[in-house]
């Protein structure tokens, strides 16, 4: 037999009682009514920030305003002015040092902060190897909560559900932002 | 009859200062988990499903392993069995080989703890770097987790900044976590900018999709997939579950359990190699296929490995993870101990008040403590039973079951009075040891109930 076969044996002679599957029926999960709201307050609370693009605003324009000192930034978007494209870039490494990444969510989540990121780009690094990183999302996308979300989202091959800055509290507990990934996350409304 | 464990807490407790601050800070996270649960009304219908979820997924575990190995297959994922940690450290190294890879970055992982996967690594020229910060810490220290999501909870910042001060040339005397911190960001970058392949384990395993799921707070799961080309993901034969309409329950359960926080950073959903890239998922078996066949204790795999347990434990606070002699502390360390080598594991049982507070806590319903009773019920048939409590359970039969002894026995207990006050008896009992004989009354509800003094 092999490996596989040895152990699906294993646990088929376990003869473990049937369970049913739990019913999903019964629950009720919390509901926003103000999901911008309450959103950009989440967002907040995980240490990240949110603004709204304002009809007529150039979100290049607004990037460069809240990151006025990037001189390196990476995005494979066609309407963001960027010098350094994740889909052309011949390695991953070729992204350290970026200064600003800029890339869409499709799906945000009201009651985490979580915004759903599928790789549309080659070299998904641009969302981690980044100092900072901007999300954009569109309004009507936010969720109250995951059961929603899981309801939305698509996996292309490798997709992440980013709830503001790269953290940790290794050291002693104290909170520090920006453990190994992006240090400030701000997200896009428009 | 003192316990390895109860040796090991009294040494812990011996910094008072460090033991306070560890019971303190823990019982922090415990609170935070609190007031982060109380923001969903639904939060103990979500703990109720998530136990049934796992039970179901448990029942079921060979049809969803191979809907999940299959679906993994189809995504172009190389799926790999290991019945024990010997095989899974063997496939590991030969995937390694067969690319040359001298360099592996590793996010947490306490499958491969278990497995003892790094020295086995390391021990065949390997270079395994952790790139969990807290992981890291320890690695560098030579040390163990101390706890399951917060590996270096038992150590100060003092001690971190002295150690990076020898190891990665930080300030001398500079113990701010936040400049350790990148100091140690700037170190692990270079990691893994330089490492030829990534390794990590996973939180779930999603049958309906053959993806894998990791949760990190710092991105280093993500950083040590995303740069190399090669992934190997080890996962627990019991990390199975259905589909995303289960993960969600599980998402929106194992951050507020673990830290208090409503979500990780990073929640990554693997399911194909890379582009340019490989990937490889291990199915580890390693004891869980014998836990499912063992009645009493088989629900001990639907643990999520939140730490919540560890946190609210009041003996696990007081004492550390070091004192106990499994690699995974607490309640569910207790717990995974006995089914791992119950003869060798045996020592830990002690380290339970039974007050259940876990069980409460526990996301995914895990009967933590009524199984400890449980695995203390059988320490005599597997022989570690302590003999000096059995002497002792025996007179208390003999006394108990013998009404006149009995009646005996009790008109004579206020005698026990004096004699522990005028002797200092108690003292040289090992039963006293930790314990205060309550004071017997002079009179013993019976006699009072027969003279009539009882209203």
């Amino acid at each position: 037999m092999t490996g596989k076969e040895n152990i699906l044996t294993k646990i088929r002679d376990s003869r473990r009682e049937k369970y049913p599957m739990s019913s999903f029926d019964e629950l009720s999960p919390v509901q926003y009514d103000d999901r911008l709201k309450q959103f950009m307050e989440t967002v907040r609370f995980v240490g990240g920030d949110a603004v709204l693009l304002e009809p007529g605003q150039d979100i290049n324009q607004l990037i460069r305003s809240i990151y006025p000192d990037a001189s390196l930034i990476a995005s494979s978007l066609p309407y963001v002015t960027a010098s350094l494209d994740p889909d052309t870039v011949s390695e991953a490494s070729d992204l350290n040092g970026v200064d600003v990444g800029v890339v869409e969510g499709k799906v945000a989540v009201a009651e985490n902060g979580c915004i759903w990121i599928p790789q549309t780009m080659k070299e998904r690094a641009v969302l981690f190897i980044s100092e900072c990183l901007v999300i954009i999302i569109d309004r009507k996308d936010i969720v109250s909560n995951m059961h929603q979300a899981y309801e939305r989202i698509e996996n292309p091959g490798y997709g992440c559900f980013l709830s503001g800055p790269s953290k940790t509290a290794d050291i002693a507990q104290a909170l520090v932002m920006g453990a190994q990934a992006a240090r400030d996350v701000t997200v896009i409304i428009r | 009859m003192a316990t390895k464990h109860s040796k090991a807490a009294k040494q812990f407790l011996r910094n008072v200062q460090r033991a306070e601050w560890h019971d303190n800070t823990l019982w922090g996270v415990r609170v935070k988990r609190d007031r982060m649960s109380r923001t969903l009304p639904e939060w103990e219908q979500l703990r109720e499903m998530a136990s049934a979820i796992k039970k179901h997924t448990l029942s079921h575990l060979d049809t969803y392993l191979e809907q999940f190995s299959s679906n993994a297959q189809r995504n172009g994922v190389m799926v790999h069995w290991a019945a024990d940690a010997e095989e899974f450290n063997g496939i590991v190294l030969e995937i390694l080989k067969s690319h040359n890879i001298r360099k592996l970055v590793k996010s947490k992982s306490m499958l491969t703890e278990e497995c003892e996967m790094n020295p086995y690594l390391e021990a065949h020229g390997i270079n395994v770097v952790e790139t969990d910060l807290g992981e890291r810490i320890i690695q560098l220290m030579d040390q163990k987790p101390s706890h399951i999501v917060m590996p270096a909870i038992h150590l100060t910042q003092e001690e971190v900044g002295e150690l990076f001060e020898k190891e990665l040339g930080s300030e001398k005397g500079n113990s701010d976590p936040t400049y350790l911190t990148y100091c140690a960001r700037k170190s692990l970058r270079n990691e893994f900018l330089t490492a030829d392949a990534g390794l990590t384990g996973a939180n779930f395993g999603i049958a309906d999709t053959g993806e894998i799921v990791i949760c990190t707070n710092e991105g280093n799961a993500d950083m040590s997939t995303s740069v190399p080309k090669l992934h190997i993901a080890a996962i627990g034969i019991e990390k199975i579950i259905p589909d995303y309409k289960s993960l969600a329950v599980f998402h929106r359960l194992l951050a507020r359990s673990a830290t208090g926080q409503p979500t990780t950073t990073f929640t990554s959903h693997f399911r194909q190699p890379r582009p340019g890239g490989e990937m490889h998922i291990i199915l580890v078996d390693n004891g869980r296929s014998s836990m499912l066949a063992d009645n009493v204790h088989w629900e001990t795999l639907k643990c999520i490995r939140c730490g919540a347990c560890m946190n609210t434990c009041p003996v696990y606070r007081r004492s550390g993870g070091y004192s106990y002699t499994y690699f995974i502390p607490g309640p569910i360390g207790v717990n995974l101990g006995m089914a791992r080598d119950a003869k060798q594991f045996s020592d830990n049982v002690s380290a339970c008040s039974l007050c259940c507070s876990c069980e409460n806590v526990c996301p995914a319903k895990v009967n933590l403590s009524e199984q400890i009773y449980a695995w203390r019920q059988s320490l005599k048939d597997i022989g570690r039973a302590s003999s000096v409590k059995e002497a002792m359970s025996l007179g208390m039969k003999t006394v108990f079951d013998r009404p006149a002894l009995y009646n005996t026995a009790l008109k004579c207990s206020p005698l026990i009075n004096a004699a522990v006050s005028g002797m200092g008896l108690l003292s040289v009992q090992l039963w006293g040891k930790g314990r205060d004989l309550p004071e017997f009354a002079k009179e013993s509800f019976q006699t009072m109930w027969k003279k009539g003094k009882v209203k």
